[in-house]
């Protein structure tokens, strides 16, 4: 067990690290330079910009110095906001993002495993067929779509009401974080609601579940006790990439409900070229979601007895 | 034993009659192919979205061939109309537009009223068009000027008056014509009277005013609409270019415009998996085939590739490769895309490969004299088909949901060129008060990936070996 975490994380360590390279090497190729926005007025001021971000140094003594930095945890400094690091920029607008990502998932996990279980339930059955057909609409509907149609519909549930029952955009109180969760977790509640489903399925015919049967277990207890805890370990798995696809997703509904997250600032970044917030934010996530799948994995061999983690 | 006691017949050593069998009971061989596509028509739902996107297919290289209007013209009189099914919005034919010098009323004698009234009377001159709108009002006694104020909802109970239009020169002048920026819609006016010391009264009187779209006949020829002006008088109406799904923003044609935008969507939706799909064979194969140390080597490149942020590897490499002026920006989309999705089908192939390698019939083969190549081509890709194609249905609306989601946060192609995700991005920015410039590109985009998600659910299931011969 210890010496896999060990094993895992230096691979981890290693992927960031090939990361961060391609992020260096995708970010020089980029076209135009850092100080292109008329800032660098004149050939002194922009000699003197050169010098503060190390652009005159040869490539590869950059790309030294931007290991070593990253190795000391160290993002730089913005380009287009003074005197601003990159790591303050993560540090004050990450937990924003964590926190709407972590409402998401919980989100998601809870009824992707509640209406995954109940149309297993129901199979054949019309709870069944109108959960998959929902189901199978939510995966097919962009997410910016379901924001938008997400707050169009909180602006008729305030102007029918007369008052503010849910705000429409904004971010601070457990209000403004409802409607964004839902509607970023959505996607991956359809998807695990289907994982959900047809794991359910195979558990349903197991020989244990018969057996339980034989016993003459109240049906709440097989449900519970026996069903729902086998049912769940392939949703658990599928956590990782889940967290992925919605710590991404969150970058559109963050533009659409106006939440200060990373996500919207590195869309900010990109559209100014803001080379420093552009390239920490990538590796930075790059190493959240690398990390996160590998937590995801050693939890799943604690809580499964049948996997050795080796 | 002797020779001379072997009797030979000759007869013996004729070729057999191929024996017609009196009765054969058996189904008729089908293949693999043949059974999984027999399956596949028997699933209504597949059936469905497989019309669904001939359809769509149709509409995207057939369409701008029969609705010949280009996507970047720009109707400004038609701005953000709603979709007009039936008829063509049409525009009532004026005499040209004479200075009007306004209505002067002496006001009753008399104090005036402290506080002031309301205006009473308020009317309009005469039939309210776009060309202008004259109102007319009785006057009051002892009013300094009356104010008059526009708004596009009712400014009942309380609500803004609305745009300040002007104040009358006096007292006398009860008459105001606006002619600032009319659109065919609903106004309220309302008129508000100033006492002597230039306060407004707290009471207005309000006027809603339906408008008419009107032009005169030397405009309609300026614009367009009609080829001249003489067999045009006044009191005609005349038909304006019509746009069976409304215009956007900007007034272009959104029928157009999402046929145009289909072709980007549809182009790199089903380029761009065949692309990185066909990079997944070769290097899968490769390194299912290969083996070793080679196939380590192989996968932890893929793996690392895998590792890295999806979408914002996509943004990065898409700023990376660059949009030169007047590119669409497709190009280096369809580079990203690649470069970034080819991992997935290789490792899946490559898990086919090393499964099948180890079948029976790959041994026979290999006992039968086959070489490796043949072996390769013949057995194992074709074998890995059914896995492939299926990963090919699911990575086309995953592809479809990149390039909407990069449109929509300005990181796709670039305008004018339009694409399903971007007409999304502009139509957010309306939503509230034109709908349809969000909802038509939105259920594009969702029915699109709806029929591609089916058809793929429906093409795994008769894919899937394990369903064989039944029905």
């Amino acid at each position: 067990m210890f010496a896999y975490t060990v094993k895992r994380l230096l691979q981890g360590i290693i992927t960031v690290w090939f990361i961060a390279t391609a992020t260096f090497v995708a970010m020089h190729a980029v076209p135009g330079d850092p100080l292109a926005n008329n800032r660098a007025a004149s050939e002194e001021i922009r000699k003197n910009l050169e010098e503060r971000y190390g652009l005159n140094r040869p490539v590869l003594e950059q790309y030294g110095v931007y290991m070593r930095n990253l190795s000391r945890g160290d993002f730089g400094i913005s380009f287009t906001q003074r005197n601003r690091r990159v790591n303050d920029i993560i540090l004050q607008h990450f937990p924003v993002s964590a926190t709407l990502g972590i409402l998401s998932i919980v989100f998601a996990a809870l009824g992707g495993i509640l209406w995954g279980s109940l149309t297993a339930l129901y199979r054949n059955r019309l709870p069944d067929v109108v959960i998959m057909f929902l189901v199978i609409l939510a995966i097919s509907v962009p997410s910016f779509v379901v924001a938008a149609i997400g707050q169009l519909g909180l602006v008729t549930l305030n102007s029918t009401f007369g008052f503010t029952v849910l705000p429409v955009a904004g971010w601070g109180t457990l209000s403004h974080m409802l409607a964004p969760s839902i509607v970023l977790g959505l996607g991956t509640m359809a998807f695990l609601t289907r994982l959900m489903r047809s794991s359910m399925l195979e558990i349903v015919n197991a020989d244990f579940i018969r057996t339980a049967r034989a016993k003459g277990l109240p049906p709440a207890r097989i449900f519970l006790r026996h069903e729902l805890r086998n049912a769940i370990l392939p949703v658990i798995t599928v956590l990782g990439p889940a967290i992925a696809a919605i710590t991404t997703g969150g970058f559109v509904v963050e533009l659409v409900f106006a939440i200060p997250g990373l996500g919207r600032f590195f869309v900010e970044a990109v559209q100014q070229l803001d080379y420093t917030v552009i390239m920490g934010t990538t590796v930075f996530y790059g190493a959240f979601l690398v990390f996160m799948v590998i937590v995801v994995d050693l939890v799943y061999g604690v809580i499964d007895p049948r996997v050795t983690l080796k | 034993m002797s020779s001379a006691n072997v009797r030979l017949d000759p007869d013996a050593f004729k070729p057999a009659e191929a024996r017609r069998l009196a009765q054969k009971i058996s189904r008729p061989s089908l293949s693999y192919w043949q059974d999984a596509s027999r399956r596949l028509r028997k699933n209504p739902r597949a059936m469905a979205s497989f019309v669904i996107l001939v359809g769509m297919l149709l509409f995207t290289i057939a369409g701008p061939w029969v609705w010949r209007v280009g996507p970047a013209v720009q109707d400004v009189d038609q701005i953000s109309q709603p979709p007009t099914f039936g008829t063509a919005a049409t525009a009532l034919i004026t005499e040209p537009r004479a200075p009007w010098p306004g209505v002067t009323a002496a006001p009753p004698a008399g104090d005036s009223a402290n506080p002031l009234t309301a205006v009473t009377n308020l009317r309009l001159f005469e039939p309210a068009t776009t060309q202008g709108i004259r109102l007319v009002w009785d006057p009051l006694p002892g009013v300094a000027a009356y104010v008059v104020y526009r708004n596009v909802y009712d400014p009942a109970s309380g609500r803004a008056l609305g745009l300040p239009l002007g104040e009358t020169l006096d007292g006398e002048h009860v008459s105001y014509e606006d002619r600032l920026d009319l659109t065919p819609q609903r106004y309220w006016y309302s008129v508000v009277a100033l006492n002597g010391d230039g306060v407004e009264s707290g009471v207005h009187a309000t006027l809603a005013v339906d408008t008419v779209r009107a032009v005169s006949a030397d405009e309609a020829v300026a614009r367009g609409w009609a080829q001249s002006s003489e067999n045009l008088k006044a009191g005609d109406h005349i038909q304006l270019p019509r746009h069976p799904l409304g215009t956007d923003y900007l007034g272009r044609d959104l029928l157009a415009r999402l046929m145009y935008g289909a072709r980007v969507s549809m182009f790199i939706g089903v380029v761009a998996p065949a692309l990185f799909i066909l990079i997944g064979i070769v290097y899968g194969s490769a390194a299912g085939f290969i083996g070793g140390r080679a196939d380590q080597a192989l996968m932890r490149v893929a793996d690392f590739v895998m590792a890295l942020p999806f979408l914002l590897f996509m943004i990065l490499l898409k700023i990376a490769f660059g949009i030169g002026p007047g590119e669409s920006g497709i190009f280096p989309m369809l580079v990203a895309l690649t470069l970034l999705s080819w991992p997935s089908p290789a490792r899946l192939v490559r898990g086919q490969i090393l499964q099948i390698r180890e079948e029976g019939y790959i041994a026979a083969s290999r006992l039968l004299g086959a070489r490796t190549a043949y072996l390769v081509f013949r057995h194992m890709i074709p074998n890995t088909m059914g896995v492939i194609l299926v990963a090919l249905t699911f990575a086309v609306p995953s592809v479809i949901f990149t390039e909407a989601f990069l449109s929509f946060i300005g990181m796709g192609v670039s305008p004018p060129t339009p694409s399903w995700g971007s007409m999304c991005n502009e139509g957010i920015r309306t939503m509230l008060s034109h709908p349809h410039e969000l909802i038509f590109p939105a259920a594009f985009i969702s029915v699109t990936v709806l029929a591609f998600n089916l058809f793929g659910d429906g093409l795994r299931d008769a894919l899937d070996v394990r369903m064989r011969g039944r029905e």
